[in-house]
């Protein structure tokens, strides 16, 4: 039998390399926006520009415009290939006053604007701090009715907490690793926290803490078939004979999730591209994060007891 | 065939037609689109309705803009998006939406519309009260007038003014002692687009309402400044109408009865209900709206752009969901099929229900449909791998299948279990600050959950009943077509 147990150190190796990648980028976003993850307009208040161009257009001629109509501080950047003639720019609450003169230097000074292919989005500054709270509540309130879930699953499991704090921290395992690569990708291609982040991750994570839980259930199934193997031997063949399922669902999950990445809209693709990523990472601390936990807990609580016993 | 398994088939036959029917880009018979009675009258129709980022558009929320802590009352509320929804109105645009939300918010939903700037300062702006001079033809309630003041004109096109009948006229007078007169203009004509104003809410110094044996009337006191004005004006004008018009809507025509000097007289309305009257009498005292709103946000959507998220929304399901059929097919063949048949039914009882229901779809909200797809086939997974594993104990093929769904089902009932936990957050979540994006998610996975389970369980389980009691020891001879 394959055995992915005796490789556990290996996969913790691994995930503290991931954990310590995550903050990394975490830290590299704080030092170059001031803040650990870039927040969308939605929670800090502001403006964001999609600019759909009919001609060729620069970003120092573009940061002219908004400049001249009394917005100096603008971050801009380009969308998809240069043959698209799209960019983004972000800056403060704009007013429509603003919007029309913006449309119209832009037209005169840069290329016209074609307003069939261009959005605009203005959040004012105040609902940001309500939104970025109403976001904590339900985070908070997730969070709290998940590891009740999981407290509520293994309630007659014997060592219980054991599986439930294993599954609590395999779960934020996930939840730092997304968070890392969204930071990533906030610093090489621009993406924002915004609503949808919130929600992927919320999706992600009821997604993750269900394979764990499909895993310690076969591993409680297990413990009373195989009464006379050791943990380690039963938590490795219940990963065995429930990966075929994780991996299939997965796959079909997948298969969906990548025909939207690369066939949808723009728009959803760091949504897409989060709730992928959160699979991934997910179904992965469930066999290398959670299941190892536990199984290593049992071990060290054995260890203790036998050197007790040598004293 | 067992007679359950028969009368579940014929049930799953009519509602894979039935969905087929619904999903179809027809005109369906209009008395059938008029059953669904928990549509709106008049808007009861089967088709699918597209969200602002699909369409294209400009969705504003206005927010009540009052010190925090402090309440603001249902009615004011109500009124503020009486008069918005006026406003909207006067931009001449079809299926514009107006709907208050988590108790201080309105939401603006205007789809094609051409100058989202001027939209949002109409929407915005302090609404103007104006008292217009429309000589002998009194206007029509409801009547978009263009007047000599400047300001923002709510229509571009002005409809033409139409003489209102006399018997709803109300009248404008000093003292108590007020005639209704039944004098009406003796040969109404279209009066010519511009009319003067006299006077602007900002010259009203107090505004109150009562009643007496004629029913309701206004009270009010002009600023001393306006008062001389009014008086002259009145005086020289005796016996004809002064309309009063909110945002270039008018919203009462009173009769001038007499000179009106002092600055203090009273509107007269007749036979006005007090909800009425209430409203008017607050639209006069507020000069525009009971409570003061601010946009929060303003999002505006290129039409284009959205058609282009659908062509590729569609695009990228046909070929995310093609590849699962063909998946299942290749992994689990026969079983494969089938759960590929449930999947199918899936999807097209989803749309049907998006049309009946209805639901809004958002581009997220294609996507939460599109998951919910991919992990549809979760549940069969789950039961075919337990098939295989008692297959290959050597249990017999029934056997082996009822033992797959009995065993899976607790892992089905968590995994959803769990989902719509996640839903439901997001949906309350999304629903509060009408971040309508999440809400969409929310709720396309929640529907696609729920419909997953009959699809998953009931029809799959059927399908394979069917099919082994028919091909019986043929197939169990055959493994290979069983992936086992």
């Amino acid at each position: 039998m394959f055995d992915l147990i005796e490789k556990r150190r290996w996969f913790f190796t691994i995930s503290a390399i991931l954990i310590l990648l995550s903050v990394g980028m975490l830290v590299l976003t704080q030092v170059r926006f001031g803040m650990p993850l870039r927040l969308a307009v939605d929670f800090t208040g502001g403006s964001l520009f999609v600019l759909h161009f009919d001609g060729p257009a620069t970003e120092p001629a573009i940061q002219a415009v908004f400049a001249a109509n009394d917005l100096p501080e603008t971050i801009i950047q380009r969308l998809g290939r240069p043959e698209d003639n799209t960019w983004q720019v972000r800056t403060r609450e704009v007013t429509p006053e603003q919007v029309r003169a913006i449309f119209s230097d832009l037209a005169e000074q840069v290329a016209p604007v074609d307003r069939d292919l261009s959005t605009y989005e203005s959040v004012s500054p105040i609902v940001g701090g309500e939104v970025t709270r109403a976001a904590g509540i339900a985070l908070a309130v997730a969070a709290i009715i998940i590891v009740g879930f999981i407290w509520w699953s293994f309630r007659r499991v014997p060592h219980s907490v054991r599986y439930g704090a294993s599954a609590v921290a395999a779960m934020f395992h996930a939840l730092i690793i997304v968070i890392g690569f969204y930071a990533l990708m906030g610093l090489l291609q621009g993406w924002e926290v915004d609503a949808l982040f919130l929600t992927a991750v919320l999706t992600v994570t009821s997604f993750s803490v269900q394979d764990t839980i499909v895993m310690f259930d076969r591993i409680r199934e297990n413990i009373f078939r195989y009464r006379e193997e050791p943990l380690e031997r039963i938590a490795n063949r219940s990963i065995l004979e429930t990966i075929h399922r994780s991996l299939a669902t997965q796959l079909n999950a997948m298969f969906v999730m990548i025909a939207i990445i690369l066939f949808g809209g723009e728009t959803i693709r760091p949504f897409i591209a989060t709730m992928l990523t959160g699979m991934l990472v997910g179904t992965y601390s469930s066999f290398g994060v959670a299941v190892p936990l536990v199984v290593a807990w049992e071990q060290a609580i054995e260890r203790r007891s036998r050197k007790a016993k040598v004293l | 065939m067992e007679r359950r398994d028969r009368i579940l088939l014929i049930v799953i036959a009519l509602l894979a037609i039935l969905a087929v029917y619904v999903d179809l880009n027809i005109d369906h018979p209009a008395w059938l689109e008029n059953l669904l009675v928990w549509q709106p009258e008049g808007a009861r129709k089967i088709a699918i309705r597209y969200g602002l980022d699909l369409r294209g558009g400009l969705k504003v929320s206005l927010v009540a803009d009052v010190p925090e802590g402090q309440q603001v009352d249902r009615v004011s509320m109500e009124t503020a998006r009486q008069i918005v929804e006026n406003r909207v109105n006067g931009l001449g645009l079809a299926e514009t939406i107006v709907q208050i939300q988590g108790g201080h918010r309105i939401i603006v939903e205007l789809p094609g519309i051409d100058d989202p700037e001027l939209a949002i300062e109409i929407i915005r702006g302090t609404a103007q009260l104006e008292f217009v001079d429309a000589g002998y033809v009194p206007l029509m309630k409801g009547t978009v007038v263009t007047t000599t003041l400047g300001g923002p004109r709510l229509s571009k096109s002005p409809v033409g003014a139409t003489p209102v009948t006399p018997e709803a006229t109300p009248t404008l007078s000093l003292g108590p002692a007020t005639v209704v007169t039944e004098t009406a203009p003796t040969t109404p004509t279209v009066p010519s687009n511009v009319y003067e104003t006299i006077l602007t809410g900002a010259d009203l110094d107090q505004v109150g309402l009562d009643r007496d044996n004629l029913g309701y009337f206004i009270p009010f006191r002009l600023k001393a400044e306006a008062a001389d004005k009014f008086a002259q004006y009145t005086a020289s004008h005796v016996g004809q109408y002064l309309c009063i018009v909110l945002d270039k809507e008018v919203i009462s025509c009173p009769q001038i009865q007499e000179a009106i000097p002092g600055g203090d007289g009273r509107i007269t309305l007749g036979d006005a209900t007090y909800q009425e009257a209430r409203g008017l009498a607050i639209q006069l005292h507020y000069g525009a709206l009971p409570v003061p709103l601010r946009v929060e946000t303003a999002t505006t959507v290129g039409p284009t752009l959205g058609e282009i998220s659908v062509e590729k929304s569609i695009r990228a399901g046909i070929i995310g969901l093609s590849i699962v059929l063909l998946f299942m097919l290749v992994y689990y063949r026969i079983l494969g099929g089938m759960a590929d048949l449930a999947l199918l039914l899936y999807a097209a009882l989803n749309l049907a229900l998006y049309k009946l229901v209805p639901v809004t779809l958002t581009l997220p909200g294609i996507a939460g449909f599109l998951l919910s797809a991919g992990m549809a086939v979760d549940a069969n997974i789950l039961v075919f791998e337990r098939m295989k594993e008692e297959l290959r104990a050597g249990r017999s093929l029934r056997a082996a299948m009822e033992v797959g769904f009995r065993r899976a089902w607790t892992s089905i009932r968590d995994s959803q279990v769990s989902i719509l936990i996640a839903c439901t957050v997001l949906y309350l979540f999304g629903t509060n600050f009408g971040a309508s994006m999440v809400k969409g998610f929310a709720i396309t996975l929640a529907i696609g959950t729920v419909i997953n389970l009959f699809t998953a369980i009931a029809v799959t389980r059927t399908l394979l009943r069917v099919l082994f009691r028919l091909t019986g020891n043929w197939l169990q001879s055959r493994r290979w077509l069983l992936s086992v």
